[in-house]
C-alpha cells in the first residue's frame, strides 16, 4: 500500500539525463518513425516511468510494483526533446485514492533543460487488487 | 480545409511479439507480462499483453505523420481501456483513425479512435497539434 503521508510530495531526481541520439533512434525504429531529428511525442515515458519506479517502490512510500497496470498518460511537449538535451526532472504524487480495492495513483514528471520546461507528463498507474 | 468534423484517414499497425521485444529494449519497459506468456497467464491475463505506451507509441507515430512531423505534436493523452492480445506467431494489428473536434488560432484538437482485433483499447485519446511547421 502507498503511504498516503507521500501524496504531494515532490522529489528532485538524483541524476542529470542525457538523451542520446542512439535512444531516440531505437525507439523511433520501433514505432516506424524517419525522423529521428527530434524525438516521438511519447519518448519521455522512457525517462519517467524508470523515474516514478525508483520513487513509488522506495520502502517508505511502498507501491507494489510487481501488480501494476498503466491506466492513463498524458503528455505537454513545450518543445520536442533533441539529441545532446541534459535534462533534471522532478516527480510529484498528485493523487491517489483506492477503489474496488485497487490503489491508483497519479504521478508527474516535469523535464528541464537549465530553466527551461520541456515536457510535463502523467500516469495514471493502477496496483490492481 | 480542415475544421471540426474533418476525419482523417485510417491507419492499421501490425504488432506482434518481435515488436514487443524492440519496444520493450527502445523504452527500458520489460516488465514480463509484454514478453512471457507463462508470466502473463501466471497474474491473470489471457495471453502476453502489448505495452500501453507501445499503442500510444504508435499512435503518436499516426498522429506525427498527418500533423507534418513529431516536433508538431503539443498535447497527446490516452487511456488504456483495453490489452491489445499478442499470441505467438501470429501479427494482430492496431487500427488508428482520428477526427477533428477544435480548431484554434494555433493549431487543431484530434480525438484519435484505437482498435484491436475491433475492440477499442484506447479511450478519451485526443491530441492538439500545429500543423506544418
Amino acid at each position: 500500500m502507498l503511504n498516503p503521508d507521500s501524496v504531494g510530495r515532490t522529489f528532485a531526481g538524483v541524476d542529470v539525463i542525457t538523451v542520446t541520439q542512439e535512444e531516440i533512434n531505437s525507439f523511433a525504429a520501433a514505432i516506424g518513425e524517419k525522423n529521428t531529428s527530434v524525438a516521438p511525442p511519447t519518448f519521455s515515458i522512457r525517462i519517467s516511468l524508470r523515474e516514478f519506479e525508483s520513487i513509488l517502490t522506495k520502502p517508505e512510500i511502498g507501491l507494489d510494483w510487481t501488480r501494476l497496470v498503466h491506466g492513463d498518460q498524458k503528455f505537454e511537449l513545450f518543445r520536442p526533446i533533441v539529441a545532446g538535451d541534459s535534462f533534471t526532472t522532478s516527480a510529484t504524487i498528485e493523487n491517489y485514492k483506492i477503489a474496488a480495492g485497487n490503489e491508483i495513483v497519479t504521478v508527474r514528471s516535469d523535464l528541464f533543460s537549465g530553466a527551461e520546461k520541456v515536457v510535463s507528463s502523467w500516469s495514471t498507474l493502477v496496483v490492481r487488487a | 480545409m480542415i475544421e471540426v468534423g474533418t476525419t482523417i484517414p485510417s491507419h492499421q499497425f501490425d504488432i506482434d511479439r518481435a515488436l514487443l521485444k524492440q519496444y520493450a529494449d527502445a523504452s527500458g519497459d520489460h516488465n514480463p507480462i509484454h514478453q512471457d506468456e507463462a508470466f502473463a497467464k501466471s497474474v491473470g491475463l489471457p495471453d502476453v499483453i502489448a505495452h500501453g505506451m507501445l499503442t500510444m507509441a504508435l499512435a503518436g507515430k499516426y498522429i506525427s505523420d498527418w500533423a507534418g512531423g513529431p516536433q508538431n505534436v503539443k498535447e497527446f493523452s490516452a487511456r488504456f481501456t483495453k490489452p491489445v492480445i499478442v499470441p505467438a506467431g501470429k501479427s494482430v494489428d492496431l487500427t488508428v483513425s482520428a477526427t477533428v473536434i477544435e480548431v484554434t488560432g494555433t493549431g487543431v484538437r484530434l480525438e484519435i479512435s484505437a482498435t484491436s482485433a475491433g475492440v477499442k483499447v484506447l479511450g478519451m485519446a485526443k491530441a492538439f497539434v500545429e500543423q506544418g511547421n
